[in-house]
């Protein structure tokens, strides 16, 4: 699936991936798609907490090896 | 929809209980929170310029593992269990013990305490200094960074009373 942008928090722990995430989607324009790859198991639950709480969508969650590549629709 | 509040009263001193309100602020702010913390008492010193002197404790603290950040997998599992009453008698014990954790700290990739000071301080997370605190330790406002508020429990009322979520920590 494209996205118009990816955020590497890959080794990064709670809270960091959720900040950076916040962060990088206030660089995008509403509709646009963010890819977020992450090592922080915990991130699997935050992130759908994150989405259903901000109002973006939370498209896809997929795990590869140990990493978590989520991707996410602005609101 | 009407934005949700947090308050968040902060009281302790050290480096592992630094990390409460600043993770609690600073992602709540990322969810669309207005954050409120006020410091008082030994939650002040997360107010200071440099944060350097943040330190922790293991003594008197048996739910602390103590473990070293470096070397072979099992020299790293183990667990030390040391005696507070060797603990209080090695000078430099609470150094050693705090340069440990500041080490783990990078190994896992968890941020900084600055780190997430400053995340909170972009996120416009409000932070008021407890100023009859300040004023029984003998501080300075020149000891504590620029934006942030001195004010006193009605300051905190103010704010808290209309909040969603209230914390002491």
């Amino acid at each position: 699936m494209n996205f118009d942008k990816e955020l590497d928090a890959r080794g990064l722990n709670c809270p960091l991936p959720i900040l950076r995430t916040k962060k990088s989607l206030g660089d995008l324009e509403s509709g646009q798609i963010l890819k977020v790859n992450s090592t922080d198991p915990g991130s699997v639950k935050d992130m759908q907490a994150f989405a259903k709480q901000t109002g973006n969508e939370l498209l896809s969650t997929a795990e590869n090896n140990g990493e978590f590549i989520f991707l996410m629709r602005k609101h | 929809m009407e934005t949700k509040k947090m308050a968040l009263i902060a009281t302790k001193g050290t480096l592992d209980w630094a990390y409460p309100p600043f993770i609690l602020a600073s992602t709540a702010a990322a969810l669309g929170y207005e954050v409120q913390i006020f410091f008082t008492f030994y939650g002040l010193q997360l107010l200071k310029k440099d944060l350097s002197g943040l330190k922790v404790s293991p003594l008197g603290n048996p739910g602390m593992p103590m473990k070293i950040p470096f070397g072979p997998k099992w020299f790293k599992g183990n667990n030390w269990n040391i005696p507070n009453v060797v603990q209080s008698l090695v000078p430099g014990y609470e150094n050693v013990a705090t340069a440990l954790m500041k080490q783990t700290i990078r190994n896992n990739g968890v941020a900084t305490i600055p780190e997430l000071r400053e995340l909170c301080q972009e996120a416009d997370v409000k932070m008021i200094a407890c100023q009859m605190t300040v004023e029984l330790f003998g501080f300075d406002h020149a000891d504590f960074i620029g934006d942030i508020e001195y004010g006193g429990a009605a300051t905190f009322f103010e704010f808290a009373g209309e909040t969603d979520i209230c914390l002491f920590i």
